[in-house]
């Protein structure tokens, strides 16, 4: 009768606390249930979920809530593209429009062949420490440093460093644009996939300064200017610039390009 | 104990992260940021001093008459969790903005070992007292301060930790090492405050 009494009070008490408890979260769950938009779920399941944050919002569960309540466009999805477009616009009954498929490209091609060293940088290994000390060791104080900062910043591992160079490859990029903030030059942009060539030089020196620096550098000739049958390219600051909007992706200007400036992304140093 | 005395010891003498080395795992987890920290730090405040709020009546009124003492911990585990659960589930319903700035470290706290410290600290420390209500606010008091301590420790870490990121660490010390490393000297500093307690 006594062990029964050491036992059985203890258990009795437990089971009581368990049992209240649990009528209690039962209650809980039924009475303050949330009721999740049913249309917000499908929405967020159709998206690639790779919370990349280039459509504006902070995250696709985001994104999804927003394109729900008619606040943002089905279209935004740099990574799902137009297909994901055209599944969201399904869900909402909405027109889908066309998702221009962008890349990211670093608009330098100054690796460790064609750009002079100035010294050699021994400081934190990070591009925006290296730009604090005189612009790291590369001598153009527009081009990479080289250090990997953008390579950090990608969440698709899409960026590694080819001879001091970021290399970006077209079949990973997503188009986020997380690694445009993270270049303390500024160096990288993102640019319509279709149209293949960019300018991968950004110094605005002049001609001459940019050919003792580096052997690919864009010296602001303007032949690109001239041979251009669309009138895309523009010299401005001793840099060309390709209107991408113009643009018919012919690539005359890389073609008549003397160092080499304007690339298209099968071009390899 | 005095009131000033259990702001002081529960801050900074016998701060539960840096000298009881209570709650390790939120404190190397969620100190990367100052945001976060802080977020983490609220959302262990509120589960100190709401936990402590029903534990330490259920010992003295229903544990300590019937000589059961020994259950203490069992039964502050089981009502602990459930009780995160509760606040959880409610919280989502009734105030989804906190539940996005606290959601996510509700869960992670469930059955931390500084929030089932610091109910079992203050049955021990104040059960004994003569008036049920005197110790009910002094626990209550302590738990609220004890919640105060850890999230001071998790923000002055998150000061450190920061600067750690841009510091230049060799190689094998980069990461976690030297993050512990740098809170054993953070905690070897709380222990200066032992001659005021």
């Amino acid at each position: 009768m006594e062990l029964l009494q050491t036992i059985g009070i203890p258990a009795a008490i437990l089971a009581g606390i368990g049992l209240l408890s649990a009528i209690l979260l039962t209650l809980a769950a039924k009475l303050l249930a949330v009721h999740e938009d049913p249309t917000v779920t499908a929405l967020t399941e159709a998206l690639p979920q790779a919370n990349c944050g280039a459509c504006g919002f902070t995250g696709c569960a985001d994104y999804a809530r927003a394109v729900a309540e008619g606040k943002a466009a089905v279209n935004l999805c740099k990574p799902g593209g137009t297909e994901t477009a055209a599944r969201l616009a399904e869900i909402t009954g909405t027109e889908a429009g066309a998702v221009t498929p962008e890349i990211a490209v670093l608009h330098c091609r100054g690796d460790c062949k064609s750009a002079k060293r100035k010294c050699d940088y021994q400081g934190i290994e990070s591009c925006a420490g290296a730009k604090l000390h005189f612009g790291g060791g590369n001598s153009c104080a527009h081009g990479c440093i080289g250090l990997g900062d953008c390579v950090r910043a990608c969440p698709n591992g899409a960026i590694s460093l080819k001879n001091g160079l970021a290399d970006i490859q077209p079949g990973k990029c997503v188009a986020c644009g997380l690694c445009i903030p993270a270049c303390p030059n500024h160096l990288i942009a993102l640019r319509p996939t279709a149209k293949h060539f960019d300018v991968r030089c950004s110094s605005p020196s002049p001609g001459k300064t940019v050919r003792l620096v580096c052997s690919h550098g864009c010296i602001g000739c303007r032949l690109c200017e001239r041979k251009c049958l669309s009138h895309a390219v523009k010299v401005v600051n001793n840099l060309a610039v390709i209107d991408y909007n113009k643009c018919t992706g012919c690539g005359v200007c890389r073609d008549h390009c003397p160092t080499g400036a304007i690339a298209c992304c099968e071009d390899t140093n | 104990m005095t009131v000033f005395g259990i702001i002081l010891s529960a801050i900074l003498t016998d701060n539960f992260v840096l000298s009881k080395f209570m709650g390790c795992c939120p404190f190397l987890g969620v100190s990367k940021e100052i945001p976060s920290s802080l977020g983490m730090g609220a959302a262990v405040i509120f589960v100190m001093l709401c936990s402590t709020a029903i534990t330490y009546p259920v010992y003295v009124l229903l544990l300590m008459p019937l000589g059961l003492e020994y259950l203490q911990t069992i039964a502050f585990i089981l009502i602990i969790a459930v009780f995160v659960q509760l606040v959880e589930i409610a919280v989502r319903r009734l105030l989804p903005p906190l539940y996005r700035a606290l959601g996510i470290y509700l869960p992670l706290i469930t059955t931390n070992c500084a929030v089932l410290g610091v109910t079992i600290l203050n049955v021990d420390l104040f059960a004994a007292s003569d008036s049920f209500l005197g110790g009910y606010l002094r626990a209550l008091l302590y738990a609220g301060c004890a919640g105060i301590g850890f999230t001071l420790a998790l923000l002055l870490f998150a000061g450190v930790r920061s600067r750690l990121e841009s510091a230049d660490i060799p190689e094998a010390f980069r990461g976690v090492p030297s993050t512990l490393i740098a809170a054993s000297i953070v905690s070897m500093s709380f222990l200066a405050f032992n001659g005021i307690g």
